[in-house]
């Protein structure tokens, strides 16, 4: 592995790998997140990106190792990843339709139990990131736009106080605009410290806010490229060709 | 939309479920006034708030599904008549072992079903209703069979027993809102949130932390304590009870009421089994097209209110924002 100094590695992930049946879906796979840093994931359709975030919470049945902040996250055991400081927002954005915004939010911070003002804390603090959520408060979540829909699972998400975040492809059939708006809120998230792992298949733009960036293809990864070296899409799209 | 909408849209919700709850209040003063046979479908319909109240926990809270929940309601109303009747007991504590027994039995039925999901959960929860059934059935020293068990005591502690049919009613109708009112406050509380959650997306709800195999069996051991109390409340209140009082008939009447209701919703699980249990007796005098008529009219309300009779309100609420991005 490559990168910093071991000092500053904050997740290390080595030969995990997991089987959808008898479908290798992910082919072991290592990878590494520095302190503060904002890593892409990124690949065409069907590389395996979803099938790693689900495997690095434990969602499913893997092989290997993923070593959070020098601890061993359990593997199939979300609960004990989610109380790590692992915090997934899936693909989807999986809000709970039913529900309204204020009891999405409170849902986010569950393993926080009665500490109520903490929770109140917790909720002006996403609330102030994310204004138009203080709008909908009381509006149920099925309700909302897509563009709300991915504020309220990203503030979902903080309210846990993530250590490390893991964002499964946030622009997925949002408007252009919405998508900067997001993407704006992951970066001012990361400048203030949060570790971030970002799956996209719009390379350019995760590319933008990306310190690192990983390509996968067919379950594995097949390159680590710097963002910086990027100088146009050809030579972007010779990293997806292989 | 601004506040004065906001408020307005509110009040217009509320204002049609309020009119379906006067309208409820109003019929069973009706029938409590008037008294006769009504008040026996009365108390009918109040036994089974209580049983969907509780199915509404695991199915449209928790989102889960279940086809045996007949059975708990069976232990636990086996038990409380075969005490009563055969061996003395007085009733309350009849009842509390019955609700034990049933109790017990969703544990250990619930800890290994409920890894299952979809139609898996729902065969493998058939077949604890059909296995009950049996037992019911074959058990014919203690449950005597087909025939069934008669001279069930009613509800009382010690000298005091509810004996009139108006008293029982507006005990049952007491049971059947103390079931809505803590089914209320479990889905406003942090384990109704969890059922919630749990429905939407098991993932998701693992991903923040909420253990599904956990608060799915917690959600199968409420509804199972909603549906024991419902079993015993019935023997005492019918005085009489066989098989056939807690076999497939049940389960599927439950599902009717539970659907027509508005699954998922605090108010649906009481409107459905009131509308369910007295619309037979409104088209009775259709003689013999009253089966085609009850049958159309459960095709027409699940047409015209697919979420059931509890979102009827939603009709006079503004359109909400549903756009794309």
């Amino acid at each position: 592995m490559s990168g910093t100094a071991p000092a500053d590695r904050i997740l290390e992930v080595q030969g995990l790998s997991a089987r959808y049946g008898h479908v290798e879906a992910l082919r072991p796979v290592d990878l590494y997140v520095d302190e503060g840093e904002l890593v892409a994931v990124l690949g065409p359709n069907g590389a395996g990106k979803s099938t790693l975030m689900r495997a690095l919470m434990g969602l499913l049945p893997t092989e290997g190792h993923v070593r959070f902040r020098s601890t061993e996250v359990p593997r199939r055991n979300p609960v004990a990843a989610a109380a790590m400081g692992l915090v997934l927002v899936p693909e989807g954005r999986g809000i709970f339709g039913p529900m309204t915004v204020a009891e999405n939010l409170e849902l986010g911070a569950y393993l926080l139990k009665g500490n109520k003002a903490e929770l109140a804390r917790r909720h002006e603090r996403v609330l102030s990131l994310f204004p138009r959520l203080k709008e909908r408060r009381a509006q149920v979540a099925g309700s909302l736009s897509g563009g709300e829909q991915q504020m309220l699972a990203m503030g979902r998400a903080l309210m846990s106080q993530p250590k490390m975040l893991l964002l499964d492809e946030p622009s997925l059939g949002l408007a252009p605009r919405v998508v900067d708006e997001i993407l704006e809120k992951l970066a001012v998230l990361n400048r203030e410290g949060l570790p971030i792992i970002l799956v996209e298949q719009k390379a350019p733009l995760a590319l933008k806010i990306a310190r690192r960036a990983y390509v996968m293809s067919v379950g594995a990864i097949a390159a680590e490229i710097d963002p910086r070296t990027i100088k146009s899409h050809d030579e972007l799209a010779r990293f997806y060709l292989g | 939309m601004n506040l004065r909408a906001s408020i307005w849209a509110e009040a217009q919700r509320n204002a049609a479920l309020l009119a379906l709850w006067v309208l409820a209040a109003a019929l069973i003063a009706y029938v409590f006034v008037t008294g006769g046979y009504l008040i026996a479908v009365l108390h009918f319909a109040a036994i089974y708030v209580i049983f969907v109240t509780g199915l509404n926990i695991f199915m449209g809270y928790a989102g889960q599904v279940s086809f045996g929940h007949n059975a708990f309601a069976a232990i636990s109303g086996y038990t409380s008549a075969v005490l009563t009747a055969n061996h003395g007991w007085e009733s309350l504590p009849a009842a509390a072992l019955g609700l034990s027994g049933a109790l017990a039995c969703a544990l250990i039925v619930g800890y290994p079903t409920l890894r299952l999901r979809g139609h898996y959960l729902a065969m493998a929860t058939l077949a604890i209703g059909l296995i009950v059934y049996e037992v019911a059935v074959q058990w014919g020293s203690v449950t005597k069979g087909y025939m069934g068990i008669s001279g069930i005591p009613p509800l009382g502690v010690g000298p005091w027993t509810v004996t009139s049919d108006r008293a029982l009613l507006v005990l049952l109708i007491l049971f059947a809102a103390l079931a809505v009112l803590a089914a209320a406050g479990i889905r406003r509380s942090r384990l109704g949130r969890a059922f919630v959650a749990i429905a939407g997306s098991e993932d998701a709800a693992r991903a923040l932390g909420i253990d599904v195999a956990h608060y799915k069996l917690v959600a199968f051991l409420i509804s199972a304590f909603y549906a024991g109390v419902a079993g015993s409340l019935f023997v005492h209140a019918v005085g009489f009870v066989s098989p056939e009082v807690y076999g497939l008939h049940m389960v599927v009447l439950a599902f009717t009421m539970l659907y027509v209701g508005g699954i998922g919703t605090v108010a649906g699980s009481a409107l459905g089994a009131l509308v369910i249990a007295l619309l037979p007796e409104t088209i009775r005098k259709l003689s013999d097209y009253q089966d085609l008529a009850y049958g159309g009219l459960l095709i027409l309300i699940l047409i015209y209110a697919p979420g059931g009779l509890a979102s009827l309100s939603q009709f006079w609420s503004p359109k909400r924002r549903t756009e794309g991005a």
